[in-house]
């Protein structure tokens, strides 16, 4: 067969090369700088947050005293950049884009022009929502699950005007562009691999990355309907999601119209978001895991089956976050039943981390230490799900600080982590140097203990009984006296957020200033360390790879070194 | 580096255990019958989950130290799993997830799939940006008509909630801002909402139940200590989310019986 990437020559000129380039890893780098500039917008956001919980009446340099609304505003495109543009992007478009192809052997993507096409249409995405801080009104104050009606009616507050219009518009935009890359990535991951790299020799990460852009096809397609009936609901006079209601003292005009709906749909979108989020992380935390504990995946298979039984009960939990919602209380069973369910195949993943370690010879660089970090993140986050998974303690944490604090944990600081491990291990490759140990120990060990600071005091609030998206806890006496947390929550953050520093310092100064990285500077055994570093333009330098041996064959008694390549000739033993 | 790691992740699960063992911030005293069947499903799943967290983490801390590169550290094993240990454990969390979620659903049950007792307080609940509202039906034990026509939140009161002028069940029909109920005795609540979602949420009574536009929402609930409880608004509603505060009065039935009785006749 004709490969891609005939069909595009190495490029000629700056804007080609670098700017609507159809090379996978070009796009791979556009997206992954996409998102590092959206993690700042969104934890500058979060810093706000944290400085007006604890000191309301401050002024602050930019944006002056933070009122109640604006307040609403920033959790709102907090939550949403960071879902969408942060945790969808890097994974995925970044990490995904670049190492697929290569890890399975393949020039480049299925679909270059495609591939170009869905990251500019990301980018739109992300200018359309950056907009929304400048129009009149500001953004949106209705959270970034965007719960209908208050999304639906421009005059139910400050933010639901032009504001709330972007935000929506962004995230259909968003929604056409993953879907277009999920596309990319199953025929990519089913028609290019080279020979002998059959499904069950795939790296975990390649695994992950496949089965994420699975979820994304069936979700991001929901969830564009459910964005385009809202903005019927808000522009065009429909009653999708509104019924007859009354807004201070105004009759609006419509009739009939379900706002659970818009929660079913938004969360048989949200469920599966959580997992595109995770499992491209959960890819690489084994990969880093076995390379550096120099022995083979604990439980190759079972990692596979426990990543599609994830993946495909994802689809049927959605219920789970709307027990208070007035849904009926028999289809809570279910749901929570399934929700439960979903916690056996994490858990086989835990347990097979941990085999992996066990009597592994462990290196300690930087990405193995986040590796590290994402099983204990992801042990954590993990673990308060049977709480939020039952109806009945739901009824005490709904909409309370302990969710907040679960999904942080869980899909926000290790999925996080996994993008950090990613950044340290793949860096080589993408840029031909090496980063500072020294200095990404620093980060690690800020950052581990930070966030745990700054999360771990959630769960505590939440038993208590602190409701989350408050602007203020002044109101409330109850709430007054879980101020303490708030603040030690608030100084944590501060300190963490400052230590990001130090992680885009290194990253950039070694971009330039690094030591040169040799092919393989972490004796890995995928494909993309048996290439150049940086890899040429058609991945392997005229040359088809041709596999012999699974991802992770470490520790092989009797070959030369402690690793055999995936390359190796079939005569290296292991499998 | 693994000692220094694994003294990280050991102090983070130690002073994480810590507070929760030690309940420095913990569920507010409950006040009404269904605490005693949420707190213990809470202590259940606290213990269980804790015993997991505790193992796992200390574990993961061990596991790193001791398997570290040296000089002198053996070879690996070279093995790709255990499959009786994958069957193991896969069988043993599903029973304990599973397990652990059958035992929580018939408190769930209890209070939703059953009506409330007879002579139950009837109560309505509604709510609105960025207030609370509470009708009684009266001596009539009906409630009167509403109408969006005759809504005016910024009247308080009837009108807030569009109570009709003309319909003679209403006219015994007692709105306050505060919610008075007699302990020991089953509240049947009604709940909704005129503009958007709010959450009705009272964590002393162990209650909470998004009250949307649209539908009329029936639970039942008993309150079982005499106290004043706070309301807080639990779904995100505008601007003023954070002030949608409330209070829920529980006191005898006689002083019940006397403030319902003094409202009726400021009423006439």
């Amino acid at each position: 067969m004709t490969t891609p990437v005939d069909a595009h020559g190495a490029p000629q000129g700056f804007i080609r090369k670098y700017i609507f380039s159809l090379d996978h890893k070009v796009i791979g780098l556009q997206y992954f700088f996409l998102a590092l500039t959206a993690v700042f917008v969104g934890m500058f956001l979060s810093l706000l947050m944290r400085i007006h919980l604890v000191w309301p009446a401050a002024v602050l340099p930019l944006v002056g005293e933070i009122k109640p609304e604006m307040y609403l505003s920033l959790l709102t495109m907090h939550g949403t950049i960071m879902v969408f543009f942060v945790l969808t992007t890097a994974p995925q478009g970044g990490f995904g884009n670049y190492f697929l192809p290569i890890q399975i052997g393949a020039p480049d993507m299925a679909f270059p022009v495609l591939n170009m096409l869905s990251f500019w249409t990301t980018f739109v995405g992300f200018v359309v929502i950056i907009a929304a801080f400048f129009v009149t009104g500001g953004a949106p104050l209705h959270g970034w699950t965007g719960y209908a009606p208050l999304s639906a009616l421009p005059s139910a507050g400050p933010g639901e005007q032009l504001g709330a219009d972007l935000w929506i518009t962004s995230i259909a935009i968003f929604c056409v562009a993953s879907l277009m890359g999920a596309l990319n990535f199953i025929t990519t991951t089913l028609d290019l691999r080279a020979k002998g790299m059959t499904m069950m020799r795939m790296p975990l990460t390649v695994w992950s990355w496949f089965i994420t852009a699975i979820l994304g096809l069936l979700a991001f397609g929901v969830l564009l309907s459910a964005g385009i009936l809202l903005l019927m609901d808000r522009n065009l006079g429909t009653s999708f999601y509104v019924p007859l209601v009354v807004v201070n003292g105004q009759i609006m005009g419509h009739k009939g119209g379900s706002p659970l709906l818009w929660q079913h749909l938004f969360w048989f979108f949200g469920h599966p978001e959580v997992y595109i989020a995770i499992l491209p992380g959960m890819g690489v935390a084994s990969q880093i895991l076995s390379t550096f504990s120099r022995k083979p995946i604990f439980g190759y298979k079972a990692m596979v089956y426990a990543m599609l039984t994830i993946g495909f009960l994802g689809f049927m939990v959605w219920g789970h976050h709307m027990f208070m919602s007035g849904m009926s209380p028999y289809s809570a069973f279910a749901f929570s039943i399934l929700t439960m369910c979903i916690g056996v195949p994490s858990a086989i993943k835990t347990f097979n981390w941990l085999g992996t370690m066990y009597k592994g010879r462990i290196r300690f660089q930087t990405p193995m230490l986040y590796a590290i970090g994402f099983v204990s993140l992801f042990v954590s986050g993990g673990l308060s799900g049977p709480f939020l998974a039952q109806p009945v303690l739901d009824i005490q944490l709904h909409d309370t600080y302990f969710v907040v604090g679960h999904f942080h944990l869980i899909m926000g600081v290790a999925a996080i982590f996994g993008m950090f491990a990613a950044t340290y291990y793949w860096f080589p490759k993408m840029f031909g140097r090496m980063m500072n140990e020294r200095w990404g120990r620093v980060h690690f060990f800020l950052t581990l203990a930070g966030t745990y600071a700054i999360f771990m005091p959630m769960h505590y609030l939440g038993l208590a009984g602190g409701t989350r998206r408050y602007s203020q806890y002044t109101e409330v006496a109850y709430l007054q006296k879980l101020m303490p947390l708030h603040q030690f929550m608030t100084y944590a953050a501060i300190i963490t957020i400052a230590a990001q520093f130090i992680f885009v310092i290194n990253l950039f100064w070694s971009m330039f200033k690094g030591p040169k990285a040799s092919d393989n500077p972490w004796e890995s055994t995928t494909l993309e360390w048996t290439t150049a570093t940086p890899p040429p333009h058609d991945n392997f330098g005229g040359v088809t790879p041709v596999v012999n041996h699974g991802p992770y064959e470490y520790g092989v008694p009797g070959a030369a070194k402690d690793y055999v390549m995936q390359t190796d000739p079939a005569t290296s033993g292991g499998h | 580096m693994g000692l220094a790691l694994m003294a990280l992740i050991w102090l983070i699960t130690l002073v994480s255990t810590y507070f929760f063992v030690a309940k420095t911030w913990w569920l507010p005293m409950g006040a009404s019958a269904a605490t005693h069947w949420i707190d213990g499903q809470f202590a259940l799943t606290f213990v269980i989950m804790g015993i997991v967290f505790v193992a796992a983490q200390l574990s993961l801390g061990y596991l790193v130290w001791r398997y570290r590169e040296t000089p002198s550290s053996p070879p690996v094993e070279y093995s790709h799993g255990h499959n009786t240990l994958e069957v193991t454990w896969t069988v043993l969390t599903t029973i304990l997830f599973v397990g652990l979620n059958l035992m929580g659903s018939s408190v769930w049950a209890s209070q939703r799939f059953d009506a409330a007792e007879a002579g139950a307080v009837q109560v309505e609940v509604t709510g609105m940006q960025f207030a609370w509202y509470f009708r009684y039906p009266g001596p009539d034990g009906k409630y009167g008509k509403t109408s969006v026509n005759l809504m005016d939140p910024s009247a308080g009161g009837e009108a807030a909630v569009g109570l009709s002028q003309t319909d003679p069940a209403a006219k015994d029909d007692v709105v306050t801002g505060t919610m008075y109920l007699p302990v020991d005795r089953e509240v049947d609540v009604s709940l909704r909402a005129v503009d958007v979602i709010h959450s009705f949420f009272v964590p002393s009574l162990r209650f909470k139940q998004d009250t949307v536009p649209g539908l009329n929402i029936h639970m039942h609930f008993k309150p079982t200590a005499v106290g004043e409880y706070e309301i807080a608004c639990a779904e995100l509603c505008g601007l003023g989310h954070y002030k949608m505060h409330g209070m829920v009065h529980v006191v005898s039935q006689e002083d019940f019986d006397k403030w319902l009785a003094a409202r009726e006749a400021e009423k006439q």
